[in-house]
């Protein structure tokens, strides 16, 4: 009777240790950074926020932060959804390595990913001549940035949709082609409405990856303010620059959608389980 | 046989679509690079990337990257634990906390525990009581590190947990084990794979990372600088082969830890299938 009192009694010391050590280990490492850019982004009051905020090259780099995402947002949407139908649907040879490659965006180092697009649109390359003559600035130009943008996001969509439509089978939509329906019918009737959380925490996911990404971006850009300076490339400026209440201004438009992102992949696991 | 593999409509478009989008985005570049490799001689790759200084970096990179990633083992392995085993307080919002670092640009999180760290920050402060700097050294790298890191052994391993079989660790109680033999004996055996898969993968993102290392390290040359700013500096020089030669380094190694966790993974993934 003593040894499994005593042995609850530890496994209750037990738990409590590892539970106190797991808070502590996200509040300090996750959580203290993220209350720490609020604090001091509003470290000189509302108005240097606001002023901040409303710099000219904030603005600027605000706009060229939210065309590369929309360009990266709608383009990768459209390949998630083509992609993760293929890949899910049919069998086919080459399928292990078709899902190698879309996975390969994430795998390379963000400065990597900027290296090879110096070296497809860049000096060296045996496009550029074609491209100086019809005047197209890729590296070192907004276009440059918005590719950049769309290849470290390329698999975020896709990746959120696979493993639901695996999971979801090819039945339903085999009985409805039996049936006569029509590809876009099928899709928005029969498949769309399993993957639409899935769907949504990718979308909005690919939504914050491109909105932060720099070392990509930073490769193709050329740091040019007000021309070719995103949001995350705006904070490295401020910061180096020993301006740190702008750069925690700026920084907090991020956080909010950092959080926005948790918030929504809460949302998208509750309803995945609930439907599991 | 053939018919009823392609019962669904729509192969033809997606599987063009797909292509088409992968081809631009991914595989063009990826074979500039391949071209742009091939220009180069093995020998002058080889005396690229064995300078000193480029060596330096190396070790830089994969020891912080190695030591954070072992970091992250031992608490990922403990904070699924405690996800899936407890219930406490707070638990949903600590569970959502663990994405922060997918979802929070890399520049954001970099200057942030930059300015925690350094010394007037209030780690720094508290650090510096006890002679330990965090900031502009290799300690400070791998605090990044960690911190990019969190989420990889925490989601391989959870998925596990919730599958284990109870039954296993009910009848080795029966049987008289201790708690802690149970978890070493019986559960630590059945998560390992998935928790080595989710190191591998901490591994080879950390090697690469940029943007939350660049504002803590210091980048001194042979102290604190890591292989991505090197490929970074050279391209700003317009040195694209040697920048090429040591992301090759790089390339390869990541494909290298990729490889080998793919190995683990099949192994783990047999695991979550042999109990649904």
């Amino acid at each position: 009777m003593d040894k499994t009192q005593d042995q609850s009694k530890n496994a209750k010391i037990v738990k409590w240790l590892l539970i106190s050590i797991s808070t502590l280990f996200i509040a300090v490492m996750l959580l203290l950074p993220l209350v720490t850019v609020i604090i001091e982004a509003f470290r000189q009051g509302f108005e240097v926020y606001l002023k901040a905020i409303a710099d000219e090259y904030t603005v600027k780099a605000t706009l060229l932060t939210l065309e590369a995402t929309l360009f990266a947002v709608v383009i990768n949407t459209v390949f998630g959804l083509f992609a993760a139908w293929t890949v899910t649907k049919f069998k086919f040879h080459g399928k292990k390595l078709l899902t190698t490659l879309i996975d390969i965006p994430v795998t390379v180092s963000p400065i990597i990913a900027g290296l090879i697009f110096v070296l497809t649109f860049g000096r060296q390359s045996f496009i550029y001549p074609l491209l100086e003559k019809a005047d197209v600035k890729i590296v070192f130009a907004v276009p440059g940035i918005v590719l950049a943008t769309i290849f470290v996001t390329f698999p975020f969509i896709s990746r959120e949709l696979i493993p639901v439509l695996e999971a979801q089978g090819t039945d339903e939509e085999e009985a409805a082609a039996l049936m006569g329906a029509s590809l876009p019918r099928i899709f928005t009737k029969v498949t769309f409405p399993h993957i639409k959380w899935a769907f949504l925490y990718g979308v909005v996911l690919c939504t914050a990856r491109a909105m932060g990404e720099f070392g990509a971006v930073s490769v193709l850009s050329g740091h040019i303010r007000g021309k070719t300076n995103t949001l995350p490339l705006h904070v490295e400026i401020l910061f180096n620059e020993f301006k740190y209440v702008p750069a925690f201004a700026v920084s907090s438009i991020l956080v909010i959608l950092a959080v926005i992102v948790l918030i929504i992949r809460s949302v998208v696991e509750y309803h995945g389980k609930k439907d599991g | 046989m053939k018919r009823s593999k392609r019962v669904i409509p729509g192969f033809g478009l997606s599987m063009g679509v797909t292509l088409s989008i992968l081809g631009l985005v991914v595989v063009i570049p990826l074979a500039s690079l391949v071209v742009f490799t091939a220009q180069m001689s093995f020998a002058d790759i080889i005396k690229t990337i064995t300078r000193d200084r480029i060596l330096a970096s190396f070790r830089v990179s994969f020891l912080t990257a190695f030591i954070a990633s072992l970091i992250n083992l031992v608490m990922g392995v403990i904070l699924a634990w405690v996800l899936v085993r407890y219930k406490f307080p707070f638990k949903r919002i600590l569970d959502g906390m663990i994405e922060l670092p997918f979802a929070l640009p890399t520049a954001v999180a970099g200057i942030t525990l930059t300015s925690l760290t350094a010394d007037t920050g209030l780690f720094g402060k508290f650090f510096g009581i006890f002679g330990v700097k965090i900031a502009y050294t290799r300690i400070g790298i791998t605090v990044a590190l960690v911190f990019i890191g969190i989420p990889f052994v925490v989601r391989a391993v959870q998925p596990v947990l919730e599958k284990l079989d109870a039954s296993y660790e009910e009848a080795a109680g029966v049987l008289g084990a201790s708690r802690s033999k149970i978890f070493f004996k019986v559960i630590l055996p059945e998560i390992m794979p998935a928790a080595l898969t989710g190191f591998g993968l901490a591994f080879g993102r950390c090697i690469g990372e940029y943007g939350s290392v660049v504002f803590i390290a210091g980048n001194k040359p042979f102290e604190t600088e890591i292989t991505p700013l090197i490929i970074m500096s050279e391209l700003q020089e317009y040195d694209y082969p040697s920048a090429t030669a040591i992301a090759l380094v790089m390339l390869i190694a990541s494909f290298v830890i990729l490889f080998a966790t793919n190995l683990i993974q099949a192994r783990s993934a047999k695991i979550l299938k042999g109990d649904s």
